[in-house]
């Protein structure tokens, strides 16, 4: 059970949701899916007064849009991995969506939720910084729209401000020829290392440096210098060793249940070489 | 504004229409054991485990992480129901057939993520049964039997 009783707001439009955040402030935590926030709640680590609940907002679903895939913020990880545009336009996202968790979690696990938590141990932030994708957040001033590092800020830490709400993440269409992959290690259900690798390919090589990120390592995803990949194939082994050996280098782990920093470093390493020769035998568009 | 800690929702339990008064800080899990509903059990209490699974609009759920208030102008399905019209269900039949079930702890949450799985996917790969049963944990380890049964039963249910 949850220790402490709340009320909870269940509006029906955006704008009353924005505008109950901006009367209630940090009196309020906005709720979606639950599947993080409900956890904190039983085990008493926050209390919460008011409950704001955004899955009646009209902010789920998924559309194509001139220039990206944009994806509701309550729209769950299960139809996110379900979803024909984002099967042809961003299918490591797919395959990504489909390997969150459990099939519990992702009946009713959000992606907005799963990013404005800010739980390190999170399989999107890393494929979705490494496609450049972007957080639209709405506050009673207007909208504004961030990157995913810019967003995400620290562990549990988001640039969301007290009187903003996650309208969508939006990913814009990738280039002729771009491909990406994710792969991760889950000791527990969390990713213990993820790395995600986009890039454009011609002729078997890379055309400029791909966008290579590290995530669940440190308290926020981590950017490779990919460099020595411009113009290698993605079979280049001393290329690829270098990149992978960057990426070791790159992170600053920490010990907890998901392994030794030593070992995540070693995992780094492995997973980064895995994911770019992955890369050269996926599909198609990123 | 609203100052309720509680509120009344409309919901359909195992096929019955109702209305109820739920405090927001319920969860699935209580209400339905407290209504007698006790297949579902309370576990690892953190979605992990899948010993609480119900279906929720025919979707799998943890209702040890879900506000009993979710249920507001929704269905839920739980393992009391299976047998309601006075035979098993195919799943039930196929995991019996199979002894796919030794201390039977795990059992109600895995016919329920079972039965989900065919209600979306009719015809599933044995590697399409393994990926929805990830995060369903027996820890008497008789996986090999229940993925045998999921499969038996899909063919059942299809009438092959």
């Amino acid at each position: 059970m949850i220790g402490s009783d709340f009320v909870l707001h269940r509006p029906d439009a955006l704008e009353d949701a924005v505008r109950l955040r901006a009367e209630l402030g940090e009196d309020a935590v906005l709720y979606a899916g639950g599947t993080e926030l409900l956890l904190v709640l039983k085990l008493g680590v926050i209390d919460v007064e008011h409950l704001i609940d955004l899955k009646r907002c009209g902010l789920g679903g998924i559309e194509r849009t001139a220039d990206a895939v944009r994806i509701g913020s309550t729209t769950t990880h299960r139809e996110i991995e379900r979803d024909p545009v984002v099967a042809a336009h961003v299918p490591a996202l797919s395959a990504l969506a489909r390997n969150v968790a459990n099939v519990r979690v992702r009946s009713a696990g959000t992606l907005g939720g799963n990013l404005a938590f800010a739980e390190p141990h999170a399989d999107p932030p890393a494929l979705l910084a490494a496609l450049d994708a972007r957080v639209e957040l709405a506050g009673p001033a207007g909208r504004r729209s961030l990157t995913i590092e810019e967003f995400l800020l620290d562990a549990f830490e988001t640039a969301l401000e007290p009187d903003e709400i996650m309208t969508a993440v939006t990913i814009p269409l990738a280039e002729d020829g771009v491909r990406a992959t994710y792969r991760k290690i889950a000791i527990l259900e969390r990713p213990t290392v993820g790395v995600a690798v986009a890039g454009r390919l011609e002729g078997g090589r890379f055309a400029a440096a791909p966008a290579v990120v590290v995530g669940a390592v440190d308290e926020r995803p981590i950017r490779v210098e990919a460099g020595m990949l411009a113009g290698a194939s993605p079979d280049d082994e001393d290329a690829v060793a270098a990149l992978a050996a960057a990426a070791r280098d790159a992170v600053d782990p920490v010990d907890d249940l998901s392994g030794s920093a030593d070992y995540k470093r070693h995992l780094t390493e492995v997973l980064t070489r895995r994911t770019v020769r992955e890369l050269a035998r996926s599909e198609g568009a990123a | 504004m609203s100052t309720e800690t509680s509120t009344t929702i409309t919901t359909r339990i195992n096929g019955r229409e109702q209305s109820l008064r739920v405090d927001n800080a319920d969860l699935l899990l209580d209400v339905l054991r407290d209504m007698g509903l006790r297949g579902a059990k309370a576990s690892c209490e953190m979605e992990v485990c899948g010993a609480c699974t119900v279906q929720l609009d025919g979707l799998p759920v943890s209702a040890c992480t879900t506000l009993a208030v979710e249920l507001d102008g929704r269905s839920v399905e739980t393992i009391e129901h299976l047998d309601a019209g006075g035979e098993m269900h195919p799943v039930q039949e196929a995991f019996l057939r199979h002894s796919a079930l030794q201390c039977g702890f795990c059992t109600p949450g895995m016919v329920m993520s079972v039965k989900a799985l065919l209600e979306v996917d009719p015809d599933p790969s044995r590697e399409d049964v393994v990926h929805w049963l990830e995060g369903s944990i027996c820890r008497c380890t008789g996986y090999a039997t229940i993925i045998d049964a999921a499969l038996d039963a899909a063919e059942a249910m299809r009438g092959v």
